[in-house]
């Protein structure tokens, strides 16, 4: 009873504490301890008006800062896979999620990092376009508009958020990377707002009350380039890890290898675990489930029911249990909460499809647009968890290529205007550069998100019966045999057979015996 | 009148309750690894099987050194004698109650088709059994000793369970043979005081 009351009494403090920290995010209260006090520092005594101005501002003092933003693919969104060549990046891929935000700058900037990236024109090279704001802000007030290429809301008070910087934080990051995919959660499945102030159940790390993990206690900076890259990831640790090919110090990478090591298991009776590393990724254990904090994330998503509107010509909207099945501007939407990964050989070859390519249909009907190389025997794949999201988009059935549909923005072509898919892709296809026969259909895509975020504790961890057993979790992985799940059929029929004709020949040759004594009873009674 | 005769001493019998014991908690466990049920749960029973696999190494190890160091291992040698005369015992005579043809003493305490057995139990089954497990247990090392270049998990899996369906094959069998001595329960008392009752007049010819 007493020890009852104990945990009662843990559990509400920390149940206290985490509203305190919740409260604190929101009204602005910077618990990071730092040695320089920016309300106090004379270039802030302004009244900023505009973001840029306020960037001056910061270089005065942090006079390299923007120019290493400059070389990061936060600034570029563009990646070169050293491997396969591939020009990637967010301004170079798409994705079956808001598809692309070539021709819908304006709109899809408000997650760049800078100030006013609308079109083409651009300019990349200038400092005072970097916005630091949006990743050092501690006031949790500074919002971008989602209109005008990254500009901050006209109602932000910029004096106030500029005089109150520091780290980055589970917000910062996440004001952009929960929402990927144009709403909470929907993305990744493993990234969402219940990571802003998680319980330990939810992640281990990042536990409010515990470790207190930020994104940026794994993923370390050099320069204000950032570890970490699901274009070219290191599926399988090596000696040397390398995130997106520069080679960190050890303890920079962004990896559970670099704190935890190779041999994790410290437990004498866990230590066997540590034997499953060469083939099985930790996050395949560590990660049981997606979207495991409450919050739904999008499965599937089919752009070729869009265009409904309701009586007074808004775009129709659906909602079940609180998630949006449908919107008349981006079609039907399917959620998964709480629920299994998918499980796949990953390798760290990324592929992906890109605008000029014909695409080509799996043997499930599906165009991979990212597709995840990796087997049993190539001696550097590891089994992964995956989302996998699967939707329906437009794509050129003439070139047979995918297409970038023009969907944001005021003007008539913009598909949530008016509402034509012709017109929208026609739009966009110019805006690429890319060849567009004017035909559109409809194409059924899938992507492969690699699941990493929202680790749970150890004892919530996958346990053995669930995958070491027949149609269990690990029920489409070939090329290994896995104890419990794939012993032999024809060994099993004829071993259980031979052991049963033994039991039923012994049990026959007792009988007999019983028979015969009982028989030679009856005919000699005086023996 | 019978004599009895110590047949089975003290380390020997500890020897055989352990390792019956042990061998139906590994066939128990190892089932259950091998996916025919679910009971344990597949930690509980790999942590079992391998526990208890390692307990049967060290018995074996004391083992083997008593049989050496008593001579006892000459029990297993093997011999054809008798060994039609006991096929047909057990077909015919045991239903008719023939005397048995095999008479136990210090020096021969297993009738020829025993030793068959056993002798096969010892250089065929049990091998298979160790070489097989511990190349299971130690897996994870197959790269160091060069060994995944021959051997998959798969066939190393095949023939333990080959071995485990064998070794439950001996079991039953055992466990029925042995109602068939002087009494039903004489040879089970043997086993448990180490004392077998000997009927003299059935002297061997």
């Amino acid at each position: 009873m007493n020890l009852l009351c104990v945990q009662c009494v843990i559990e509400v403090m920390s149940s206290l504490l985490r509203v305190i920290l919740v409260f604190a995010a929101f009204t602005g209260t910077a618990y990071a301890i730092s040695t320089a006090d920016h309300t106090k520092f004379k270039e802030l005594q302004e009244n900023f008006k505009s973001g840029p101005e306020v960037t001056r501002a910061c270089i005065k003092c942090h006079t390299e800062a923007a120019k290493q933003l400059h070389k990061t693919k936060h600034w570029t969104w563009e990646f070169l896979n050293p491997d396969n060549k591939q020009r990637l990046g967010k301004r170079n891929i798409l994705n079956n999620f808001c598809i692309t935000p070539q021709s819908n700058f304006a709109h899809c900037a408000a997650c760049h990092i800078g100030y006013g990236w609308i079109d083409e024109s651009f300019d990349f090279a200038a400092e005072e376009n970097v916005d630091c704001l949006v990743c050092h802000d501690t006031t949790g007030s500074y919002r971008k508009a989602g209109d005008n290429g990254g500009l901050p809301r006209e109602t932000v008070d910029l004096t106030y958020v500029a005089q109150n910087v520091s780290s980055t934080s589970r917000d910062t990051c996440g004001a952009c990377h929960f929402y990927g995919g144009g709403g909470n959660g929907v993305k990744h499945g493993d990234m969402d707002d219940s990571l802003a102030v998680p319980e330990r159940e939810l992640d281990v790390h990042m536990d409010a009350v515990g470790e207190d993990f930020t994104c940026a206690t794994c993923h370390k900076h050099v320069e204000h380039d950032i570890a970490g890259s699901r274009y070219a990831p290191e599926a399988a640790h090596s000696e040397d890890y390398h995130v997106h090919r520069k080679v960190f110090e050890e303890e920079d990478n962004a990896h559970c290898r670099a704190c935890h090591g190779n041999r994790p298991h410290k437990k004498a009776d866990k230590s066997r675990l540590n034997n499953h590393a060469k083939k099985i990724a930790c996050q395949t254990c560590h990660v049981p489930r997606i979207a495991r904090g409450g919050v739904a994330t999008r499965m599937t998503w089919d752009w070729s029911t869009a265009g409904q509107l309701d009586e007074t010509g808004e775009p129709l909207k659906k909602h079940v249990d609180g998630n949006l099945v449908y919107h008349g501007k981006r079609g039907s939407f399917t959620y998964a909460e709480d629920s299994e990964p998918e499980y796949i050989w990953f390798n760290g070859e990324v592929r992906y499809v890109l605008l000029n390519e014909r695409v080509a249909l799996n043997e499930d009907g599906y165009v991979e647009i990212n597709s995840f190389a990796g087997s049993a025997d190539d001696g550097k794949s590891r089994i992964w968890p995956v989302k996998v999201f699967r939707g329906v988009q437009p794509y050129d059935p003439i070139m047979g290529t995918m297409v970038v549909p023009h969907t944001t923005g005021l003007d008539e072509d913009a598909y949530w205007r008016g509402f034509d898919w012709e017109k929208a892709i026609t739009a966009g296809m110019l805006s690429a550069g890319q060849p567009f026969s004017g035909k559109v259909d409809f194409i059924k895509t899938q992507m492969s998100w690699p699941i990493n975020h929202m680790v749970a504790p150890a004892e919530d961890a996958v346990g053995c019966d669930e995958c070491h057993i027949k149609n269990g979790r690990l029920k489409d992985i070939d090329g290994i045999y896995i104890p419990s799940r794939d012993a032999s059929q024809k060994l099993d029929l004829a071993g259980w057979a031979i052991a049963l004709l033994t039991l039923v020949g012994v049990v026959m040759h007792g009988l007999g015996r019983i028979v015969s004594y009982l028989w030679s009873k009856r005919s000699c009674p005086s023996e | 009148m019978s004599v009895r005769v110590m047949i089975f001493k003290r380390f020997e019998r500890f020897w055989h309750w352990a390792q019956a014991g042990l061998i139906i908690v590994l066939l128990f466990s190892g089932f259950e690894i091998h996916g025919s049920y679910k009971i344990l749960g597949f930690e509980d029973a790999v942590t079992i099987h391998r526990t208890v696999a390692w307990s049967l190494v060290t018995l074996w190890v004391f083992a083997i050194f008593w049989h050496f160091t008593t001579d006892e291992w000459k029990q297993y040698v093997p011999t054809l004698k008798k060994v039609n005369a006991m096929i047909r015992y057990y077909l015919l005579g045991i239903f008719i109650r023939a005397p048995h043809p095999f008479r136990q003493t210090m020096l021969r305490k297993h009738n020829p088709l025993q030793r068959l057995a056993y002798l096969f139990l010892w250089v065929v089954i049990s091998p298979m059994i160790w070489a097989t497990g511990w190349a299971y247990i130690f897996y994870a090392r197959w790269e160091d000793f060069g060994l995944d270049q021959y051997l998959t998990l798969e066939q190393v899996a095949f023939f333990h369970a080959i071995g485990a369906f064998m070794m439950l094959v001996f079991l039953i069998a055992h466990m029925y043979l042995i109602t068939t001595g002087r009494t039903v329960m004489a040879h089970m008392k043997a086993m448990l005081t180490g004392w077998e009752e000997i009927d003299p007049e059935h002297e061997e010819k």
